[in-house]
């Protein structure tokens, strides 16, 4: 299992929580299961998020493994100039 | 991706070859946006609204259609409205379309309802005239604060997203709120805590070159685009879609390119001329005027913030907090999110929070503009982090390096830092002989930090050796800040060849795999990651072909200065074999030998960067004179140093005009004022002064040279160290952006 962070913004969608667990082995598969255990944020993940594995911002891949025990951060997908 | 080998020592990068564009460049050769023609070509003109909110009500288009050089008349008719859309881009598609041509309302001063292809420029102009709009006008708000108010009138109903709470205007269309630990907690800890308001106005981009392009579209959906753009296959797939047709069946060649700086990442008039071209079933050509530049293109967002921050006497901030409000135009996109989880992210805050909102105003579609949305953050934060540190009396540089962000941080947005270089930065700042030379009496000095995230994105690359050992190197990303040096640069240091046998392209998008734009600082992070990958490749490729020559297996070559060489004694005694004797029978030992890459890399790597600045006011004419800057950045690895410090002044000269000068002025009837550079102000060369750089190295672990973007982190600290400066010199904190002489005379006026 792992701990996903969502950004406060989210706790609404959640009934409250800021921190989910779910079993997620890749980026995708962690998607997925947020989604499984709390509907509601399949809007903000398909509006477009990035994930934060250890620190490391992941833009857009579904396929980064996610190793046990990780670090893990929903963040608002990024834009550039 | 995460890489095991990633290199230190470096023959070729790190050194400053001439640039390959620079003859072409001052000859007048490099062909940019209008410099192209076609046999039959008509001219395109569009026909904008005068009005800043209004009901399209009937558009007459017959006297135009019936004059004798009028080839073909579009109107939002001609577009698809049902448009294929891909996944991930349904509401931008649509957003982008009613940007390019109205469909029930023009929702901005400037907004195109119409367009027409004559026989000549001036042929086309004329015969807009020819179109009759009969508008309904409408209440518009081109304020942000007023846009959020109760009594706004509604640009879109429906447009808010899921996140935007109950009981918001619809104007506001996003919300986002981020941060860690407790606020109140942390203020009730200060020593100090400094409440204020900021506010800074639209900007443009103000790059040289105006949008221009040359369409062909046939009734077969076959069609061709040139173009000035970050990203011909964005262009591709959002005209395809626009247009109704396959993606595949448009080819896009992308211009040499007159400046960007976020504002060519999108489409706004290629559409309309390919629209134009099926209809007359000719080439049509479309040059915007500076004008239609500045009314209908897309300038940076403007923002109301409020900063609270609360300060230990010994400098440790204890708790901050932001709420950054951004208008971006008739469309939502405005990044307030951005803003918001940029603006105290230098900082190791154990309470922070930040909420962020983007807010549709009666303004063209806001773009980006290097590191969209931070710049305006760090202006509020940084000049709240400066009035604490005069009123507790401690110095800027060490109440920033006291709460300064590093590996283990954890950031405002979220996660722990990796990697990052923002003390050096600072140390660097302070040893600096600017951050110690004395002022003279009337001058001020200012610093701030910046950040930005960067960006990697999809890239694929080709590299194709020829038989006498020259490269040639295909990229997709539009070179707008030196990239085909850098990628020349990379290349040869993995093939051990000189820089100038490389000769780097920029490939069209029916020659290579797709490439996202150029933007997020991605370029020579990504695309250079894909040529050091793809060069290795062609390196796998040419140890393959020694091995075959030798008879030894191919795990017993190496790759060593342009060599293949035994990878060590039992391997067998043979003599180096240069690349070129290898690439010179090359057809007839297994066929060409070529490199390819394609990925979306995922590890950008954040960048930090802090600027001092002094500055002198005249208090008779509330004039600023920046009298001199230092930009200290932390670029991971500099490929091409010289390029780096032109990032690093551009960003700095750019952040100068900002802050001083440059501003959208509406009128009260939302019409745009001042849409010509005589009266929208960058500043020229007399008004800057030599900009002094310093290039820090902290590698990016996630790139295998070390790099870190530069091309967007330089815009972020100039309007707050700025700021801070001109405070300082004036004697009066500056909370409004641009700092024009009239507002610095209002607030000497104000402070007595």
């Amino acid at each position: 299992m792992v701990e996903v962070h969502l950004w406060s913004g989210l706790r609404s969608l959640t009934g409250g929580q800021q921190v989910v667990e779910v079993q997620a082995k890749t980026t995708g598969e962690l998607l997925r299961e947020l989604v499984r255990a709390h509907p509601q944020l399949q809007a903000p993940i398909d509006a477009g998020v990035s994930i934060a594995i250890d620190g490391r911002v992941i833009a857009t891949g579904l396929t980064e493994p996610i190793p046990e025990g990780s670090e893990i951060y929903l963040m608002q997908r990024l834009r550039g100039g | 991706m995460a890489l095991d080998d990633r290199k230190s020592e470096f023959t070729f990068v790190g050194t400053r070859p001439d640039r390959p564009d620079g003859l072409d460049k001052v000859t007048g050769r490099a062909k940019f946006g209008a410099d192209v023609s076609a046999p039959g070509m008509l001219h395109g003109a569009i026909l904008r609204s005068p009005h800043a909110h209004a009901r399209i009500v009937k558009i007459d288009a017959s006297k135009a259609e019936a004059h004798k050089d009028v080839k073909a008349v579009v109107t939002r008719a001609d577009f698809s409205d049902k448009v294929p859309f891909q996944p991930g881009l349904e509401g931008e598609f649509w957003n982008v379309l009613e940007n390019v041509m109205a469909g029930e309302k023009a929702l901005y001063d400037g907004h195109a309802v119409a367009a027409i292809a004559a026989t000549s420029a001036l042929a086309a102009r004329d015969a807009l005239k020819l179109i009759e709009v009969e508008y309904e006008v409408l209440p518009h708000v081109t304020d942000v604060d007023k846009a959020m108010a109760s009594d706004a009138p509604v640009i879109r109903e429906g447009a808010a997203d899921y996140s935007v709470p109950e009981g918001m205007h619809p104007n506001v269309v996003r919300y986002h709120e981020s941060g860690h630990g407790n606020v109140d907690a942390g203020f009730a800890e200060a020593d100090l805590v400094i409440e204020d308001s900021f506010v800074t106005e639209a900007t443009h981009q103000g790059y040289i070159e105006p949008h221009a392009c040359l369409g062909m579209l046939g009734n077969d959906g076959k069609g061709e685009l040139w173009c000035t753009t970050q990203g011909h296959w964005i262009a591709q797939k959002t005209c395809a879609a626009l247009l109704g047709i396959e993606t595949s069946q448009l080819r896009v060649t992308a211009s040499e390119i007159g400046g960007g700086f976020g504002g060519k990442t999108t489409v706004f008039i290629e559409p309309v001329a390919l629209a134009l071209s099926r209809k007359a079933n000719r080439p049509v050509k479309l040059v915007m005027s500076r004008s239609e530049v500045f009314r209908a293109t897309g300038p940076t967002s403007s923002a109301s913030m409020d900063i609270k921050i609360g300060m230990k006497k010994d400098g440790t901030i204890s708790a901050a907090q932001g709420v950054f409000r951004l208008q971006g135009g008739a469309f939502p996109g405005a990044p307030g999110d951005m803003t918001a989880m940029c603006a105290f992210a230098p900082y190791n805050l154990t309470n922070v929070k930040q909420i962020g909102y983007d807010v549709m105003a009666n303004r063209p579609k806001q773009a980006a503009y290097r590191a969209p949305g931070a710049p305006m953050g760090a202006f509020a934060v940084e000049s709240v982090i400066d009035e604490l540190c005069k009123k507790l009396g401690l110095d800027p540089v060490d109440v920033r390096l006291k709460n300064a962000a590093h590996e283990g941080t954890q950031a405002s947005y979220g996660p722990t830092y990796e990697r990052i270089g923002l003390v050096e930065t600072l140390e660097a700042a302070k040893a600096h002989p600017h951050y110690s030379a004395p002022l003279k009496p009337g001058q001020g000095r200012g610093i701030s930090c910046g950040f930005w995230f960067n960006h990697g994105g999809e890239t694929s690359v080709s590299l194709a050796l020829s038989e006498d050992g020259s490269a040639q190197l295909m990229v997709g990303t539009p070179d707008i800040g030196g990239s085909r040096a850098s990628m020349a640069l990379m290349a040869a240091e993995v093939l051990g060849i000189p820089y100038e046998n490389i000769r780097v392209t920029i490939a069209d998008t029916a020659s290579l795999g797709y490439n996202d734009v150029s933007h997020g600082s991605r370029v020579t992070y990504a695309s250079g990651l894909a040529t050091i990958k793809a060069a290795r490749h062609a390196v796998e490729r040419l140890c393959g072909r020694a091995a075959a020559k030798w008879g030894i297996p191919v795990d017993a070559v190496k790759w060593e200065d342009g060599c293949a060489v035994p990878s060590g004694p039992n391997a067998g005694d043979f003599d180096p074999m240069p690349l070129a004797d290898i690439t010179a029978d090359m057809g007839a030992t297994g066929g060409p030998i070529s490199g390819h890459f394609e990925a979306t890399p995922e590890g950008a790597g954040v960048s930090f960067g802090t600027h001092i600045v002094d500055a002198e006011v005249d208090p008779e004419t509330g004039k600023t004179s920046v009298t001199r800057y230092t930009v200290i950045q932390d670029a991971g690895k500099a490929i091409h140093p010289t390029y780096v410090e032109g990032q690093y002044q551009g960003g700095a000269a750019q952040g100068i005009g900002w802050a001083l000068n440059e501003e959208y002025v509406y009128g009260e009837d939302g019409r745009l004022q001042n849409s010509i550079f005589l009266d929208y102000r960058i500043p020229v060369a007399s008004d800057l002064p030599m900009i002094d750089t310093v290039i820090v190295e902290v590698p990016n672990p996630g790139h295998p040279f070390g790099v870190r973007g530069v091309g967007e982190t330089g815009i972020v600290p100039p309007l707050a160290a700025i700021a801070n400066a001109v405070s300082h010199a004036a004697g009066v904190r500056m909370r409004q952006l641009p700092m024009s002489p009239p507002r610095i005379l209002a607030a000497l006026k104000d402070n007595g």
